[in-house]
């Protein structure tokens, strides 16, 4: 066990840098220069004033220095908690910026991860012994899983927020008022959180259900299954041991899903205007604020190989052959 | 007398029609006997070891009835059925390499099964420790899963496990079928000696491989085509075999001392009949040397002396 957590450090931890150095270079290959564009947006005539003002805020933003040396001050901030200053929201340091927006991010994903998760394995579980439910369920899993998130999103926006008027259609909060610690607020924040969730968990609950019911199904008519049933053995232990060994894929399923389902959340946030880390990537696309796009990226790469790595801890404790396939086989 | 099966008839749903695969047998196992079924694939023989415990679900019991310790087995009603199943009736099965729940400690699972029969794991463990080390197996198994033990000592595992709790009858289907020859003759002869201890009170071996039979079996069952052929003592059936179909069974296996180089080992022309639409009459008419025009009319068995059945015009 140690010998694994070992190997899967280091491949974590290389995958890391990797990322770390991809997220660093991706938007200098971007075209446009930041630098240009914030001296444009302060509308001055004069040469040496120009002059002057790119040489500072390159001096600012540390793109004076060599490619290399910009490389290595990248790694030596990061481990400072210093992710530069914003382009876009000058002069606002990028980890504030980002950290107000992780909340809203996570807010929406980690529920609409796990519950359409631990929804889903239950109602695909159940499909698989009631023939009356799997002819409903199968075909409204089939069809619901099918809809693009934005798309979804956009039906939801209409249905619940403009035709019925049950929930608002954009924004975090409601525009006219402050983030406070108050019942109001947080009202406000749940009725404004309702919709960008639901989007995202309906989407990911029909493939899980799906998933799970043929996975249960093939479980309950292997060889394990038919001995017990032969010697006896009640539906209901039976169906416990088919659940739990269905689960070991639909765990790995999980953590595959925890690394694509951010863009489904970025479109989700667009749609609904949504301040979470989605929307920052937009913007920070949109204003070439390289600084605040690395910031970004850093955290969802961070939150990607977070799940994955605890995900991966997980299933050696739930199935014994992963464990054995890694240390050698003790018998 | 342990067993008495009387005119069983299960047959198997398909589009096309009923494929009657075990079509009215009759016959008894007595206490203490170990009873061997050969025959060749499509006979009806694991058919009928899966008619006595489970059927599966596209079997369908159409007539007859089994009678074990003077019960008769409600075959046709899954859960009632299952008030015999492993106390009375206990399978092992062809897949005794992936009979157990991969992600299940060995001990667990039995316990597991105990319980939903009401049986206290911790009361059986002395008993199932000691039946562990007649097997020839450490009692640490129990602590470990599935895939950490070699093929053999599944199949001995799955040997204690089905026996644990004393049935009258054990269904053994192809239970030495997967193995090596050295691990054939361990089972073989745990199965045996599980008889001898009393374990199991009598047994059911089904397999295509009489060599085998002949090492366990007390009697030998030869099934042809859904129908019973003849049932004799397993010597009876090696050295002095009555149904034409036995003889020739008996005289494709290759024999020690003949030179194969010189003569060809023989086997039996053509196939069996369609199951679907089985001809009336004797099955294994169309194959058969002696086949002559009473042939069209089904053989009875019948017992043509002490302890020999068998169905054919032909015998006397």
């Amino acid at each position: 066990m140690r010998g694994y957590l070992a190997r899967k450090t280091l491949v974590y931890g290389l995958t890391f840098v990797v990322a770390v150095t991809l997220n660093w270079l991706i938007p200098r290959l971007m075209p446009g220069d930041p630098v240009q564009r914030m001296v444009a947006r302060a509308a001055v005539q004069h040469p040496e004033t120009i002059a002057s003002m790119t040489d500072y805020y390159e001096r600012t933003f540390g793109l004076d220095l060599p490619v290399w040396q910009q490389y290595l001050n990248y790694w030596a901030a990061l481990f400072r908690g210093d992710l530069g200053t914003s382009v876009w929201l000058f002069p606002a340091p990028v980890s504030q910026v980002v950290l107000d927006a992780v909340p809203y991010t996570l807010g929406i994903m980690i529920p609409a991860i796990l519950l359409s998760w631990v929804v889903g394995n239950s109602v695909g579980a159940m499909a698989a012994r009631s023939r009356w439910l799997d002819n409903v369920a199968l075909p409204i899993g089939y069809l619901i899983t099918a809809m693009p998130y934005m798309w979804l999103a956009i039906l939801l926006a209409w249905g619940f927020g403009v035709a019925l008027g049950w929930f608002p259609v954009a924004g975090g909060y409601d525009f006219g008022l402050v983030p406070q610690w108050s019942w109001s607020f947080a009202l406000d924040l749940l009725q404004h959180w309702v919709l960008p969730f639901l989007s995202l968990f309906l989407v990911a609950l029909g493939g899980w259900a799906i998933g799970m019911r043929n996975l249960i199904i093939y479980e309950l008519e292997s060889d394990y299954s038919n001995y017990l049933a032969a010697l006896g053995a009640p539906k209901r232990l039976i169906r416990k041991y088919a659940f739990r060994n269905a689960m070991l894929p639909q765990i790995t399923g999980l953590a595959l899903q925890l690394g694509t389902i951010l863009g489904g959340a970025l479109v989700t946030e667009i749609v609904f205007a949504y301040p979470g880390l989605g929307r920052l990537v937009l913007s920070a696309i949109q204003n070439q604020d390289f600084f605040l796009l690395q910031g970004t990226l850093l955290f969802v790469v961070i939150g990607v190989l977070l799940a994955n790595f605890v995900i991966d801890i997980v299933y050696v404790l739930v199935d014994p052959r992963t464990r054995t396939g890694l240390t050698g086989a003790t018998a | 007398m342990a067993l008495a099966v009387n005119d069983l008839k299960v047959w198997y749903r398909t589009r096309r029609g009923d494929v009657k695969a075990l079509d009215g047998v009759t016959f008894e196992v007595a206490d203490g006997e170990i009873m061997g079924i050969a025959g060749e694939s499509g006979c009806g023989k694991t058919t009928l070891g899966k008619a006595l415990i489970r059927l599966d679900t596209r079997m369908k019991h159409v007539g007859g009835t089994v009678v074990l310790d003077d019960d008769e087995l409600p075959l046709a009603d899954d859960a009632a059925m299952r008030r015999h199943r492993y106390r009375e009736v206990s399978l092992i099965p062809q897949y005794a390499m992936s009979a157990m729940n991969p992600t299940r400690k060995i001990g667990r699972m039995i316990r597991d099964l105990l319980s939903a029969h009401n049986v206290r794991y911790t009361e059986v463990l002395p008993e199932l420790e000691r039946r562990l080390k007649l097997v020839g197996l450490e009692t640490d198994v129990l602590g470990r899963y599935p895939i950490e033990l070699s093929g053999g000592m599944k199949q001995r595992v799955v040997l204690v496990l089905s026996t644990l709790l004393n049935p009258s009858l054990l269904i053994g289907d192809e239970v030495t079928s997967a193995l090596d020859v050295s691990s054939q003759k361990a089972v073989a002869r745990a199965l045996v000696e599980f008889r001898d201890h009393g374990f199991v009170k009598s047994m059911i071996v089904i397999t295509h491989d009489i060599s085998v039979l002949f090492q366990v079996a007390d009697t030998i069952l030869v099934m042809y085509a859904g129908h019973l052929a003849e049932k004799a003592p397993a010597k009876t059936i090696i050295s002095a075999p009555l149904h034409p179909y036995t003889k020739m069974l008996i005289g494709a296996l290759p024999k020690v001392g003949d030179r194969y180089e010189e003569q060809q080992l023989e086997g039996i022309e053509g196939r069996p009949p369609s199951l679907l639409e089985p001809p009336a009459g004797c099955r294994f008419r169309d194959r058969c040397p002696l086949a002559h025009d009473k042939c069209a009319e089904a053989p009875p068995f019948r017992e043509v002396s002490e302890g020999h059945h068998v169905a054919c015009w032909a015998v006397s």
